[in-house]
């Protein structure tokens, strides 16, 4: 019992790291035209680094149907685009100045950020 | 909408075509894909046009593939993007529903089963064949019919971030998985844990693709008010082009084209009359009720009905440039834009999943070292049903569903609003600035009085007063100005014009001596005014402007000019008063009219001789108080006030840089715009009040229970299933809620 107990304890502490403690690794971008597939509930890339002061330019392709990737929203920006099914969708970003910008579906359920440096 | 029947033409941008010679590889890349009838490439525009019922998708790629780019250009009209996504929709919710008679169809006999004819444990040797072919098949149905729960939860694992399908995923892997578990090794479990859980497994699978198939249904619905703004624009234009009149597409008409509408058509553009008169129904664009008149130089929007006479008209707005194009725009993206109240749940559920899996695995513990026997099985039970349970789909679906909801509806009332944020504010407004010329009033001035105190007849006056206002820039002179013309008045030269800033203007015609303006203009000339100054102050308190007119320094006539209030005024201000809010009126003019025209319309708290910048201080000042101010207004010099208030009102009949000010635009030149807009968005909080209160309540009452808190009470346990089941009917209760707005009705009484 104890073993299990421990067990538990070990998988609580495992799942605080991986979901709340582990920063990701950036997908630094070469361009400043970004593509980003949008399926299975995740962003890819999800977590981008873009240089800061220049027009960036994403282009979403969406291949899942499920209602909750149709929109991508930019609440710093007040941007938003509606993705069409099995196409790129490209949205062209102002130049941003340094700092983090998010951008998910309506219902938060697909997330990922713009690191501007 | 079939556009099947119809060839197909798709337009594309191309990039990296540098030379001629790659437009033959493009155009044969093109040809190639399956489904195309013709190719034609325009190397100077770098853009290719292609015919054929082909996917866009397969051609893009068809040109990535050899090296280029190429993105759609603005390809079809909006009614095809629609139907498109109307299409995708449905073939998702078939699918979906697909996948919920497969996994119900396996999961319900299932549970028929285990409830009536046998038990689902595992003791003889053959009930572990029968049960571990019963595994096969279910997993087979688990990965048919909900695969992208499985391969989400993966993909989002992967990224470190977890969501509804990471729940689905473990609750109902781990029933999968401790079922085969015990099958292949009874033995290594206590006799009463040795029981199966596949049902619970298909069970879940199936409901949530039910829920999921509900909220595609719903969302479609919901997006009804963008559907029927963009169905209010014609497909054609009868456009007259050397000097005869073709039907063209819509997207072919130009600016300044003439357009024809005949009676019962809708206006495919924006315009300016220039032949003919008719009246229009503007009401699905304003929610103005009744049909308005045109004549020559009126204006004409895209998507009214043209109804008794046939016009024409010349284009000064076209495609993306139409006020109707803006107002499905802005429909579009606030719809997309969430009030803060829903990101208090935004920010919950992003720290939701992982407590959910933190508390699971708690609740499995507690069942271990506390639970009764079998504690293996209470404790697969238990946490099955706590990851079941929370998913937090009612609670993501909460703000948006309502937000789209009450936009869409607010746009059908002829209110556009910008964001959620604004909706949100609005239903907190305590103080209601409202300017007054041109929002309580038409803005407009009229001639309302004439008396004479002399022999000339007093239209033989009113062509004099006419003739010498004619050269005079005041706004009350294009009231004079125009009822003379109104009535055919001949207008004259007058010489040695002079306007005296803040009375009034002189000048002379055949010989006569003409001054008109206020009494200190008088007085200035020295004229008796004394027969007219009782009739001159009874004027003035009915929010009039009483002015002299004298010829060779002998009073002629007094001349009253009003704004007049717009007729609707009184039962709308009424209305803002019932909801509680104070209103403020501004004006730049003077005390005594000021004074008459709140009097009228019922307004106490009034500020007469305001200048612009006053405005935005008046603005500033109430929100030091503490108050959330409403501004409503429709000039250029409300355009700072309106952009300093919590949340500011545009009268959509007045400026643009107002509207561009403001966080509302009121299509409707009436205040009961600003009333509905006020109802619409108490209405739209309170739903989404409601739709938080339930999921909240729903999932922070559920997982306890889950959990298995009742248990040493009352005994009770819920069944994975059940928390399957009322997952998907919270979801169902959530965009029910929601929907219920749609029928919600402004009350223009109360
Ligand atoms: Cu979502």
């Amino acid at each position: 019992m104890l073993f299990i107990n421990l067990l538990g304890a070990l998988l609580i502490a495992a799942i605080v790291w991986w979901f709340w403690l582990y920063t990701p690794k950036r997908a630094q971008s070469t361009s400043n035209q970004i593509k980003i597939l949008v399926n299975n509930g995740v962003y890819q890339p999800s977590n981008i680094t873009v240089s800061a002061g220049t027009k960036i330019t994403l282009d979403f392709d969406r291949q899942d149907p499920a209602p909750c990737a149709e929109t991508v929203i930019f609440p710093q920006l007040d941007l938003s685009l509606a993705l069409k099914m099995g196409q790129s969708n490209r949205i062209e970003l102002p130049a941003l100045s340094e700092g983090q910008y998010d951008f998910h579906c309506q219902m938060q359920m697909y997330k990922g950020k713009l690191i501007a440096e | 909408m079939s556009s099947k029947s119809k060839v197909k033409t798709q337009s594309f941008m191309i990039e990296g075509a540098s030379c001629a010679s790659c437009v033959s590889k493009i155009e044969k890349a093109l040809a190639s894909v399956e489904g195309v009838t013709g190719v034609e490439m325009n190397f100077a525009q770098r853009t290719v046009t292609i015919d054929g019922d082909v996917n866009s998708h397969s051609l893009i790629h068809s040109v990535t593939d050899i090296g280029y780019n190429a993105t759609p250009m603005n390809s079809g009209s909006e009614q095809d993007a629609l139907a498109e996504k109307a299409q995708a929709d449905e073939a998702h919710y078939n699918n979906l529903m697909r996948n919920m008679v497969i996994a119900l169809g396996l999961g319900i006999p299932l549970m028929l089963y285990g409830l009536f004819i046998g038990d689902m444990s595992v003791n003889t040797s053959n009930q572990r064949i029968g049960w571990a072919i019963v595994g096969l098949v279910t997993l087979s149905v688990m990965i048919g019919t909900g695969k992208h729960f499985y391969i989400g939860a993966w993909q989002s694992f992967k990224h470190h971030s977890a969501n509804m399908d990471t729940l689905i995923a473990l609750g109902t892997g781990t029933a999968w998985a401790y079922s085969m578990l015990v099958i292949l090794v009874p033995n290594l479990l206590p006799e009463m844990a040795r029981h199966v859980y596949f049902e619970a497994s298909a069970m879940i699978i199936g409901l949530i693709n039910l829920g999921l198939a509900f909220e595609v249904k719903a969302r479609g619905r919901t997006s009804e008010a963008i559907k029927r703004l963009i169905g209010l624009q014609p497909n054609t234009a009868r456009v007259v082009r050397n000097g005869e009149e073709e039907d063209v597409d819509i997207a072919q008409v130009q600016l300044n084209d003439i357009v024809r509408v005949r009676p019962g058509e809708k206006i495919p553009v924006d315009g300016e009359l220039t032949d003919g008169q008719s009246t229009v129904d503007e009401s699905m664009l304003t929610g103005e009720p009744m049909p308005i008149s045109k004549t020559v130089g009126d204006k004409v929007v895209a998507g009214s009905i043209n109804k008794t006479g046939s016009m024409l008209f010349s284009a000064t707005h076209v495609g993306k440039d139409t006020t109707l194009s803006h107002i499905i725009n802005m429909v579009k993206k606030a719809q997309n834009s969430k009030p803060s109240i829903g990101r208090l749940a935004d920010v919950i559920s992003g720290y939701f999943v992982p407590i959910v899996m933190i508390l699971a695995v708690i609740t499995g513990l507690a069942w271990l070292n506390f639970g009764p026997q079998p504690a293996i099985a209470y404790a697969i039970t238990a946490m099955t049903t706590v990851l079941i349970i929370a998913c937090p789909c009612a609670l993501g679906l909460a703000t948006p569903m309502s937000v789209m909801v009450g936009i869409g509806k607010a746009a059908e009332a002829g209110v556009l609003i910008r964001n959620g944020e604004a909706l949100q504010s609005a239903s907190k407004i305590t103080t209601m600035l409202l300017d007054k010329t041109g929002t309580i009033t038409q803005g407009q001035p009229e001639v309302t009085d004439i008396s004479t105190f002399e022999q000339r007849q007093e239209s033989c006056v009113m062509a004099l007063v006419a003739s010498l206002e004619s050269q005079s820039e005041h706004p009350l002179a294009q009231a004079i100005v125009g009822y003379a013309k109104q009535r055919d008045y001949p207008l004259n030269a007058v010489t040695k014009f002079d306007a005296i800033t803040g009375k009034g203007v002189t000048g002379y015609l055949n010989g006569e001596h003409l001054l008109f303006g206020n009494e200190a203009l008088m007085h200035q000339f020295g004229i008796d005014v004394s027969v007219a100054v009782e009739q001159a102050g009874t004027l003035a308190n009915d929010a009039k402007t009483p002015m002299y007119f004298a010829v060779d320094q002998k009073l002629s006539a007094l001349i009253a000019v009003s704004d007049p209030i717009k007729s609707d005024s009184l039962a709308a201000i009424k209305r803002l008063q019932n909801k509680g809010i104070h209103l403020v009126m501004l004006t730049g003019d003077n005390e005594a009219t000021a004074k008459a025209v709140a009097k009228r319309v019922g307004i106490d708290d009034y500020i007469a001789q305001v200048m612009p910048q006053d405005k935005v201080e008046e603005v500033i000042k109430r929100q030091k108080h503490g108050e959330v101010v409403g501004m409503t207004g429709d000039g250029i010099n409300d355009a700072p006030a309106l952009a300093q208030a919590d949340v500011g009102f545009a009268i959509g009949t007045g400026t643009d840089v107002a509207i561009e000010s403001a966080d509302v635009t009121l299509m409707r030149g009436s205040l009961h715009g600003l009333a509905d807009a006020l109802a619409i968005s108490q209405a739209t909080i309170t739903n989404i009040k409601q739709n938080l209160v339930g999921a909240f309540m729903y999932n922070v009452a559920g997982i306890p229970i889950a959990a298995g808190v009742l248990f040493p009470f009352f005994g009770i346990l819920l069944n994975p299933v059940v928390a399957g089941a009322a997952m998907a009917l919270s979801s169902l209760t959530v965009v029910s809620n929601a929907n219920r707005l749609r029928f919600f009705k402004v009350n223009k009484s109360a």
